[in-house]
């Protein structure tokens, strides 16, 4: 396992609303307005083996769902590399064709949105791979039949529409039309979080079979952290645009190092808690168009001290394997 | 002295694809300062008991049967003037979109001065200073420039704050929570959960809090009932409900959720999907997908008292002990 599956290397996405004309008009007198940038991820540095299943956790805004559309090819990152098989991604796309991408497939939020209301299961499934010539499409719907029945679906709905299936079963179609270019590498979306317990159960099962069975890399991304716990190898906590802490699974929640994911692992509810006083932590989640300066969670932070507000701190290796950004892990205080 | 007596409710909706029993048969009480918590999958008919709680079931939906007690005062069948009065002032409701309660065209303060003087007599000063009171009660800074804000210049974690100050300015008696957390990020819904903690164990008001998280009643309430397809299919305290459920729907909800416990190992998922309510099976409605089911199923399981508190509707309950754990 010298090369690892996906490598990320100083990944940055800057969404930017350029100004409009009464605001360049007004530059012009010299109103100083400047554009209006959003940092979605801003300097990611990440590596996935083959084979690993890596949760990535944040809360609504911080970047998660950006970075995993940058890792599926889908958008472009504004700055720095994304490396599949030790390739470039944008690379990919000029030397084989769409073809090397095919092998990253994205499974997404809320199928409904995600699946053509118009076209039948058949379609939304057996479209990708003929295209792509994996099948001819006389062997269309044999192959349909196999990825239905994969995934738990009776293939005798084929021709059936998305609104003629419960939420669960949409999740398994979005399933089936991932796999069906074989891809070897699956970005997860939030792709339980919208399922009843009972459901999101029954498709956490298949995705922990599926991975067993096809070898798939998986990078899995919720906000939901008993899933991700559930399912990871490793955790990848990200906030506003940055990852704070990368670490084993059971490492994390044996003794989370970052401020930030302690507070998290505080505040996720428990079956296990009864009659829990609730000690949440202050403040909203600061807006992504305005950051704070020097290390991102200083307000919030209960360790905070003068150089968190000045430096960002980098992302270092505290232990084999255990990378945190937090001042407080060189040691010395500065007061 | 129980505040709420909920007995054999029944709920229906007259479709023209049949008669929807969205709830059927539903019993419980809640006493002052308990918090109950009722948990089920989307359509088992949990946010529609909340509505006929309130007398808020709008047709073709119609209680059909059974009684709610509101300290003693019969309230299925009370006149509309009646239900008015007591809505806002003895029993209140907050809801998962906040974007649902709060009118997005006018300002925080005047929605809440409406909601005081629609029950009290006060001038319109007096009243937007108890509005500025409950903001701050709720954890939002500067409550008297945010009253003159509008709903969308808050984040959704400060709306649904709003929506609780707004719940809670009459110290209702009972206060039904429906889902207000489930959109909520997890440190927001920590705050949330615990300012709605303390503030009902200051004014002894009453909580149902209605939920799909397992996870999220087990660190609030006292006792849990558990919904499925319209009935209650076991209720008991907490503890004795997650360490020994009686009922195959609860275990299987509690071997549903990821938990630390079995990290990697597969859930102990419940096979199938939740029935139609339109199309319920003879007898227990979740037989279908029950692993202990048999002839008896066929017939409906009565509510059956297993000790410590704890009752289920089945026939074949789990009581030889422990849960896996």
């Amino acid at each position: 396992m010298t090369m690892p599956k996906l490598e990320l290397v100083g990944v940055s996405k800057h969404f930017v609303k350029p100004l409009d004309v009464a605001a360049r008009a007004a530059n012009l007198f010299g109103a100083g307005m400047h554009d209006i940038v959003v940092r979605a991820v801003d300097g990611v540095d990440l590596v996935v083996q083959e084979g690993e299943v890596v949760g990535l956790v944040g809360e609504s805004g911080c970047g998660k769902s950006t970075l995993g559309r940058m890792i599926a090819g889908i958008i472009p990152p504004s700055a720095g590399e994304v490396r599949y098989g030790g390739r470039a991604l944008d690379g990919l796309v000029a030397a084989s064709g769409r073809k090397g991408l095919l092998e990253i497939q994205m499974i997404f939020q809320d199928p409904m949105a995600s699946l053509n209301p118009r076209m039948r299961v058949r379609d939304i499934v057996g479209e990708a791979p003929v295209v792509h010539g994996i099948v001819s499409s006389a062997e269309r719907d044999r192959y349909v039949d196999t990825l239905l029945a994969r995934v738990g679906l009776d293939p005798g709905y084929k021709s059936r529409y998305p609104h003629q299936f419960s939420g669960g079963q949409r999740a398994r179609i979005g399933i089936a039309r991932a796999l069906a270019v074989e891809p070897d590498f699956l970005v997860c979306d939030e792709s339980v979080a919208a399922l009843d317990v009972s459901i999101k159960a029954q498709v956490l099962n298949l995705f922990m079979q599926l991975r067993r069975d096809l070898g798939l890399t998986c990078l899995f991304i919720s906000h939901d952290l008993g899933v991700v716990e559930h399912i990871s190898d490793r955790i990848v906590i990200m906030y506003l645009g940055r990852i704070v802490e990368v670490a084993p699974t059971e490492a994390l929640f044996r003794a989370p190092n970052h401020p930030y994911t302690q507070a998290l692992l505080a505040n996720v509810p428990r079956l296990e808690a009864r009659k829990q006083r609730f000690a949440p932590v202050k403040g909203e989640l600061p807006s992504p168009l305005d950051p704070p300066s020097g290390c991102h969670f200083h307000p919030r932070c209960p360790f905070a001290m003068t150089r968190c507000r000045e430096e960002r701190p980098a992302l270092a290796e505290i232990a084999p394997g255990r990378w945190s950004a937090c001042h407080l892990n060189d040691g010395t205080s500065d007061a | 002295m129980a505040v709420l007596a909920v007995e054999n409710l029944r709920t229906h909706f007259f479709t023209r694809d049949g008669v929807v029993k969205a709830v059927d048969g539903v019993s419980f009480t809640i006493a002052q300062g308990e918090v109950l918590g009722l948990v089920g999958e989307s359509g088992s008919g949990k946010t529609v008991t909340g509505f006929s709680l309130l007398g808020l079931v709008d047709p073709p939906g119609r209680i059909v049967d059974g009684s709610i007690r509101l300290d003693g005062e019969e309230l299925v069948g009370a006149p509309q003037e009646r239900l008015r009065a007591l809505r806002g002032r003895k029993i209140a409701m907050i809801f998962q979109d906040p974007m649902m309660t709060l009118n997005p065209v006018l300002r925080i303060d005047t929605q809440m001065i409406e909601a005081i003087t629609a029950h009290e007599r006060v001038s319109r000063r007096a009243a937007r200073a108890r509005a500025a009171e409950a903001l701050r009660a709720v954890g939002i800074a500067s409550a008297v420039e945010r009253l003159s804000a509008y709903p969308h210049q808050f984040s959704g974690g400060m709306r649904q704050r709003v929506a609780i100050a707004i719940a809670l300015l009459h110290r209702p008696r009972l206060l039904i929570a429906d889902e207000p957390t489930t959109a909520l990020d997890v440190t927001i819904q920590s705050q949330i959960l615990a300012e709605v903690q303390s503030l009902c164990a200051q004014s002894g008001t009453a909580l149902i809090w209605i939920t799909h998280d397992l996870a999220v009643v087990a660190g609030l309430a006292d006792r849990i009932a558990v919904m499925y397809a319209g009935r209650i299919v076991e209720q008991g305290p907490v503890d004795a409900l997650f360490a020994r459920p009686l009922h195959p729907y609860t275990r299987g909800l509690i071997g549903s959720v990821p938990s630390r416990a079995h990290r990697g190992a597969p859930l102990a998922q419940i096979p199938g999907m939740p029935p139609s309510l339109a199309h319920l099976p003879q007898g227990c409605a979740f037989a279908p997908r029950c692993a202990r089911a048999d002839a008896a199923c066929a017939e409906e399981p009565a509510m059956v008292e297993h000790g410590g508190g704890g009752a289920a509707r089945c026939w074949h309950p789990y009581l030889e002990g422990g849960a896996s754990a």
